[in-house]
């Protein structure tokens, strides 16, 4: 075993596991941050996905002694205090669930969708999702609450740059 | 068949829903309930097979102060004007949770979020069989509305008691009971303090009528919804308690296999606790990867003997029926007229055989169970559309009363049918009474594929005869291994002889999504394409000529219209239907797909889906079911199929097994017929049965081939 530093959520956290364990075991087990789910274990499903330095990541095979200091941020963290993020927001205005199993892997693939394409369109969001797998197939909900949240995103960001 | 009789239907026992009452029930004490729930005013409703149960001698007398053994739920109004449900239902996505608040929201009448409720906790809820056959809207639903109905009677009674004035006057709304003539009201909470008062809900309380809901019958969000997007919700999977240790179960090498010897002394040295009793190994370890490294660490020896692939599984099918094993009864064999001497003098015979695979239900969520052990009382925490089933597993597995175990169920990643039984349970059960620590079992993807059940295959031979003119006047159906749910023709047919045969299974098979009527539609609706094809009537109109009933003409016609039925196609584009009934639903599928025969790419463009099911309670949830059930469907259909050799599983992993992707999504479009006259039914299964078969017409269209095997296309449209 070894001492591993990691950033999650902002927060500095020390643990003590092998390197090669996944990141996905560290974040339920030693975190006991739960929200990021097992579904496949080969980065085939998505229900794990977190942001590792903003970028999607599969972290049931994320060697947790790969990380570094890069920062981590699980479902757990996305919301301000009681403030949910636009994606949240947006999937739950659009009901885009429904046993809500692959729900926090799916808003995070989006969010980082959304940081690197502000706007994109629905082909390339079919073609960035196709890797989170929603077995009660709401598919066509989650491309809606996707859109929907681009759209609330450049209004307020439009807003904020007339304000100034 | 076209006169329906909702109740037989309602009953009719399906040879894979597995399910088992409780083998005694016993008085409840009314007096017990206030302890535990505090005062106030409970309600309670009774099964509605209680009345059954009594004609068979099956109730017997109450004491002074028990209440009803057939208790189905109950409501509870505290002193403190808290509202809790209490059912033995089960969410697993299908809603539930909201579509039933929403039924006491409307009844009570209260705001949606005053209300708790408890569900799937067999020590707080009424004995419940469990969550499957699209029953909880049919039974459930109406059950507590009836419940809220009584406990809104009852607070009337009371304001009208303490203002002394004529019930009839007042009026419930909003949790308060107001005499409007008086400018008067007092909230549920002031009516309900000191009291202990029970109600049990008889057949003269009134319900409020579809026509007038206001919660009810309106799209309501999900009520915890937001537990969910920020991972706040807490699955089977996600549970933990102090000193638990994480177990996992070392696997044989092949189904059906002995253990012949084990060596466990490297894993006990890696600090794992080893379980050897009979044929299970298992450790339970400070971590999921020391307990996955302890069963690496095992030697053990399995021994088999050889078994059926996937490759012979028709013929072993067809070969294997077994007799005797009629566990379902009369559902087995329809017999109507002379189907032999109607086929011998019909202008057109087809005969023709439709299979299907086994598919895996791949709940994203797999099998889990945390169990604790304080002296001989177990608790245990799992996802399971049983869990009063999965209580008795327990109890039997371990040999205690029932009464020692208790099975709670947080709300789960997902079931369709998948999580009738209680593996993990037994398996964390049995880890945690050595180690003598709470132990969570939480299965790996490639154990999900490989030691849950199965959706069963089939082989179904039709033959059937035709006249010139397009009426079908023979119908020979034989339904091998599948299932007999959905075998009977909704098509008015005189002469009919439809059977289902039993048969051994290589695999083990259980309860699936919509069950055999995915099958049956699939065989049944082909067949239909086909026989409209051999008198050259459009498909459409061979259908309406032979059906009768008007629900589902409705939705026939409905889906046509959306769909733009008759227009015309370009090359490669291909148009088809498909549709019936099946647990008080009624569906009609139109699918167009486009085929490249070049690359034999295969592709379903769009899917317009006519659905009525009574009296709609939720129409978003409806519509999010409806789409989910085409999108989950399409995997059956296209794509899915477990492969086995000899008692291994040949593409148990999500990378070698393909579910539907968002790639795969075609445009969904749902027409909802909202029929506020009828009772409301459910709607998790039927949506599914009319897919498969409007595809694989789609595609003859599209291409002239005739696709007769579930799944369609796994390696695309070859060429012929």
């Amino acid at each position: 075993m070894s001492i591993i530093r990691l950033s999650v959520n902002g927060r500095p956290y020390t643990v003590d596991a092998e390197p090669k364990t996944s990141l996905l075991t560290v974040l339920r087990e030693h975190l006991d941050l739960t929200g990021s789910k097992y579904g496949c274990g080969e980065g085939q499903c998505g229900a794990c996905t977190v942001l590792i330095d903003g970028k999607a990541q599969r972290s049931c095979v994320t060697p947790v002694g790969s990380i570094s200091q890069r920062p981590i941020t699980t479902i757990e963290g996305l919301a301000s205090g009681e403030q949910l993020h636009p994606v949240q927001e947006a999937f739950l205005d659009a009901e885009a669930m429904q046993c809500g199993y692959c729900t926090s892997g799916m808003i995070m693939s989006a969010v980082a969708l959304l940081q690197r394409n502000p706007a994109p369109k629905e082909s390339e969001i079919i073609a960035f999702m196709d890797g989170n797998v929603c077995r009660c197939g709401t598919y066509p909900r989650i491309v809606r609450a996707i859109q929907k949240a681009a759209k609330v995103a450049i209004a307020s960001s439009a807003a904020k740059g007339a304000g100034r | 068949m076209s006169n329906r009789n909702q109740a037989q239907i309602l009953l009719e026992p399906e040879r894979y829903e597995l399910r088992a009452a409780a083998p005694y029930r016993f008085d409840l004490d009314r007096r017990e309930f206030f302890r535990f729930l505090g005062a106030g005013v409970l309600v309670v409703s009774i099964l509605q097979s209680a009345g059954v149960a009594q004609e068979s001698g099956g109730a017997s007398r109450r004491r002074g102060d028990s209440l009803p053994k057939e208790i189905d739920a109950w409501l509870h109004l505290g002193e403190n004007g808290k509202i809790t449900v209490y059912t033995g239902k089960v969410e697993m996505g299908q809603n539930i949770r909201t579509s039933l608040s929403q039924a006491v929201a409307e009844e009570l009448p209260v705001p949606i979020e005053k209300i708790e409720m408890v569900m799937g906790d067999t020590r707080l809820t009424p004995f419940d069989m469990g969550t499957f056959g699209s029953r909880t809207t049919p039974t459930m639903n109406f059950e507590l509305r009836k419940v809220a109905a009584a406990a809104r009677e009852m607070l009337i009674a009371l304001a009208a008691a303490q203002w002394q004035t004529d019930p009839q006057k007042l009026v419930a709304a909003d949790g308060k009971v107001t005499d409007p003539q008086n400018h008067r009201s007092l909230d549920y909470a002031a009516l309900t303090k000191g009291q202990q008062l029970t109600k049990i809900v008889t057949v003269g309380t009134s319900l409020i009528p579809a026509t007038s809901w206001k919660v009810s019958g309106q799209s309501a969000s999900k009520v915890d919804g937001r537990d969910f997007v920020t991972g706040r919700h807490r699955y089977p999977s996600d549970q933990k308690l102090p000193d638990m240790l994480y177990g996992k179960v070392c696997r044989p090498t092949s189904f059906n296999a002995t253990l012949v010897s084990v060596e466990t002394q490297k894993a006990e040295q890696m600090g794992a606790t080893v379980v050897h009793d009979g044929n299970f190994v298992g450790v339970a370890a400070a971590s999921t990867e020391l307990a996955a490294a302890a069963i690496a660490a095992i030697h053990a020896e399995w021994k088999s003997e050889p078994q059926a692939s996937s490759k012979e599984l028709f013929d072993y099918l067809r070969k294997n029926t077994v007799a005797g094993t009629d566990v379902t009864g009369d559902g087995d064999q329809f017999d109507v007229g002379k189907v032999d001497q109607a086929l011998g003098s019909a202008d057109h015979r087809l005969q023709q055989t439709y299979t299907v695979s086994y598919i895996a239900h791949t709940p994203l969520e797999p099998r889990a169970a945390l169990a604790k052990w304080d002296g001989d009382n177990l608790t245990v925490w799992t996802g399971t559309q049983r869990p009063f089933g999965v209580r008795g597993q327990l109890a039997e597995a371990f040999r205690i009363p029932e009464d020692r175990v208790r099975v709670l169920m947080p709300d789960t990643g997902s079931g369709y049918g998948g999580k009738h039984t209680g593996e993990t349970a037994i398996e964390a059960a049995r880890l945690a009474r050595t180690a003598q620590r709470p132990v969570k079992v939480g299965w790996t993807r490639e154990e999900e594929f490989t030691w849950a059940y199965f959706r069963p295959a089939g082989v179904i031979d039709v033959s059937s005869g035709v006249r010139s003119d397009g009426t079908i006047t023979a119908w020979e159906f034989h339904n091998f291994n599948s299932g007999s749910a959905g075998i009977r023709s909704y098509y008015e047919i005189p002469n009919q002889h439809i059977v289902f045969h039993a048969t051994k299974s290589p695999l083990r098979q259980g309860s699936y999504r919509a069950l055999a009527a995915t099958a049956n539609h699939f065989a049944r609706e082909s067949h239909m394409d086909e026989m409209a094809h051999a008198v050259k009537m459009d498909p459409l109109e061979f259908r309406l000529k032979n059906l009768k009933d008007e629900r589902l003409r409705a939705v026939f016609e409905a889906a046509a219209k959306q769909f733009g039925w008759g227009k015309t196609k370009t090359p490669g584009q291909g148009f088809g239907m498909g549709g019936g009934y099946e647990k008080l639903g009624n569906i009609a599928t139109f699918a167009e797909v486009g085929v490249d025969r070049k690359s034999g790419e295969v592709k379903v463009v769009r899917v317009v889906s006519a659905f009525e099911c009574g009296a709609i309670v939720n129409p978003d949830n409806l519509r999010n079911q409806i789409e989910g059930s085409n999108v989950q469907g399409l995997g059956g259909a296209l794509f899915e199929a477990i492969e086995f050799e000899n008692g291994k599983i040949l593409n148990g992993k999500m990378s070698e097994y393909r579910v539907p992707r968002f790639s795969d999504v075609p445009v969904l479009e749902t027409v909802l017929l909202d029929r506020k006259d009828l009772p409301s039914a459910g709607a998790g299964e039927c949506p599914m049965v009319g897919l498969a078969p409007a595809i694989a017409n789609a595609i003859f269209d599209a291409s002239g081939v005739r696709l007769r095997s579930l799944p369609l296309v796994p390696n695309g449209l070859k060429q012929s």
